[in-house]
């Protein structure tokens, strides 16, 4: 009896302590909801307003007017959906090569492609910057897009992953068939890795979506910018104390990302835990 | 396939077959490669052009003078000695390690106190793994506006609440230790889920039958959690500490668009006082508001050098856990 009122007063606590973990967590959205339909002046009262106002039309409003908000957006979405079929494309194939093959200097290859995993970004940073502006690239959205086609995480979680679900036989009975590497590469390997690919994939996305110190860099002409710079030219010196508008612009640049999370959440989350496990 | 296709004899041990054989064959034979070779060449033509490259041209421009424009000239090891006496860096190198400090682990303990409520929570499983994960595929600038409202002196909700329970108001965005945990909150807000839902998937391998002996024993939640849980996770805890190191010790995004608007004379200033500018900002604004492009680089080595360092104790943590 009492131990029974002591297990439903603990997962009661626990529950408890899961949502109030739950709140800290989606406060901030709510607060950006609340402070986004409100006006400057309202924004600036004490008591604080808790609850939703009606001045989002205006504030979107003046946001369209301060930065070119679905031109910096259109931008993001090139590199976001370039960067992330350039990188399924490049990743898949070179780890379909390195699960699936044997060649002379596989091994020196693969062991070079872990250690650049390791080579910090600041270190890339002045001379990219240097040959983008030989080649000319900068200010151009092709400065984000080419350096970024290929990289060794995507490999390296695409080797794992194929090398667990491409059996060998099958890469056999397909050879047998008469495929050559370009149709056992499409009709075999991608085929049962389609799983993977979606992780790979939306998680380039996001990460090209959200990126931002290499774009604040390159994109030097502040009128052609990604969504994250013209963000954050909203909060910086020369922008504003709206902070309604502000507030509305970091809202709206939420949601398409938002969209493809929901989308792809359950994936995204089992795939990142796997690998740390792993 | 026809002729001497990729690797035609996939599976058999090709390697050392090609080691027997005269070395014009062997030339024919790693040829006969190509496609295996062409298909992996993009990452490393990349990798060459805007990684090995970049990296070898940022030692030389190291022990250069350089504004982009102007020529070159020899610095020696000058600029690297100025590193070492310079208070700016050192302050950036120490403000970098408080906040790491002050995010990092609060961040992980309440991490891994989360993953053991949800491992033994059955119901509502995956909303509350989904709300926790929300917060870390947000983009950093748009957390980083939200939270300067939130901290903001005028109008933020910190102070309000501040005010309403009768406590003085904190300029959080002007002073030392305000503008710290201030991106130290916003770090720990971003990056708590992740790691729950990384020890969640850890704390699922470890085996029930530990945790029914301990029941049996009669030992409490909190005894099992440090005595059972805190152990077995050791290397998974470890991961994370890694993950969150090489992260933390390099962040920039935060900082710089939390106190974008508090220094008129730099983004990269992180705020009054330089109190919030981490390496990787004063990397920043060394190389891109100043021009200078040698001592950056050499900063940028100096940053790797600490990282490397972090790592590598991370690293023995981590493999004397596995003896």
């Amino acid at each position: 009896m009492k131990g029974m009122k002591g297990t439903r007063a603990r997962g009661l606590t626990l529950h408890i302590s899961l949502i109030a973990g739950v709140l800290g967590s989606l406060f901030p959205f709510y607060w950006t909801i609340v402070m986004s339909t409100h006006s400057s002046a309202e924004i600036f009262q004490y008591p604080p307003k808790l609850l939703p106002g009606s001045h989002f039309d205006e504030n979107v409003h003046h946001l369209f007017q301060k930065i070119d908000f679905f031109g910096s957006m259109f931008n993001t979405l090139v590199v976001a959906v370039s960067v992330t079929f350039l990188v399924l494309f490049f990743d898949s194939l070179a780890a379909f090569v390195f699960a699936k093959f044997h060649f002379p200097g596989r091994r020196a290859l693969f062991v070079i492609m872990m250690g650049i995993f390791m080579v910090p970004a600041q270190l890339q940073a002045i001379p990219q910057f240097v040959i983008m502006a030989k080649l000319g690239w900068i200010g151009s959205l092709t400065s984000l897009v080419i350096p970024a086609a290929a990289n060794a995480f995507g490999i390296f979680w695409m080797r794992q992953y194929m090398k667990g679900s491409i059996h060998d036989e099958l890469m056999d009975s397909s050879r047998l068939d008469g495929c050559g590497f370009l149709r056992q590469y499409w009709h075999v390997a991608l085929p049962v890795v389609r799983p993977g690919l979606a992780f790979l994939g939306i998680f380039t996305f996001m990460a090209q979506w959200n990126d931002y110190a290499w774009p604040l860099i390159a994109l030097i002409n502040p009128d052609h910018v990604t969504l994250q710079v013209a963000l954050s030219q909203l909060n910086s010196v020369n922008g504003t104390t709206d902070y309604g508008m502000v507030m509305a612009g970091a809202l709206l640049a939420l949601i398409p990302l938002l969209v493809v999370f929901f989308i792809g959440a359950r994936q995204i989350m089992a795939d990142l835990a796997k690998g740390a496990i792993r | 396939m026809t002729g001497i296709g990729a690797a035609p004899t996939l599976g058999a041990p090709a390697d050392d077959g090609v080691r027997s054989v005269p070395a014009r064959a062997k030339a024919r034979s790693v040829l006969g490669y190509w496609r295996l070779y062409l298909a992996i060449s993009p990452f490393y033509l990349l990798f060459l052009c805007f990684g090995l490259i970049p990296v070898g041209f940022s030692l030389y421009l190291s022990f250069h003078r350089w504004d982009g424009l102007g020529s070159m000239e020899y610095a020696g090891l000058s600029q690297y000695r100025y590193l070492l006496s310079d208070a700016q860096f050192w302050n950036s190198l120490t403000n970098t390690l408080i906040i790491w400090a002050i995010a990092t682990l609060p961040m992980l303990f309440i991490a891994l106190v989360t993953a053991v409520m949800l491992n033994s929570a059955v119901r509502f499983k995956n909303f509350y793994r989904f709300a926790y994960f929300l917060p870390n595929v947000t983009s950093v600038v748009a957390v980083a506006i939200i939270f300067t409202s939130i901290f903001s002196t005028n109008f933020g909700l910190a102070n309000a609440v501040l005010q309403g329970l009768g406590l003085d108001q904190v300029a959080w965005l002007n002073t030392d230790w305000g503008i710290k945990i201030s991106i130290a909150v916003l770090m720990t807000w971003q990056w708590t889920g992740y790691n729950a839902l990384i020890f969640l998937a850890g704390l699922q391998t470890i085996p029930s039958e530990l945790y029914e002996a301990a029941r049996v024993d009669g030992a409490g939640p909190v005894h099992t959690f440090f005595r059972i849980t805190v152990p077995m996770m050791r290397p998974i805890i470890l991961f994370t500490l890694v993950v969150s190191t090489v992260t933390g010790l390099q962040s920039f995004t935060e900082p710089q668009v939390l106190l974008a608007n508090t220094n008129n004379t730099s983004t990269f200033a992180g705020g009054p006082g330089n109190s919030g500018q981490t390496m990787v900002l004063y990397f920043f604004q060394q190389s891109f508001d100043n021009n200078d492009f040698g001592y950056g680089a050499a900063i940028a080595w100096g940053i790797f050098l600490v990282v490397a360092i972090f790592s590598i104790v991370n690293w023995r943590l981590v493999q004397r856990g596995e003896k």
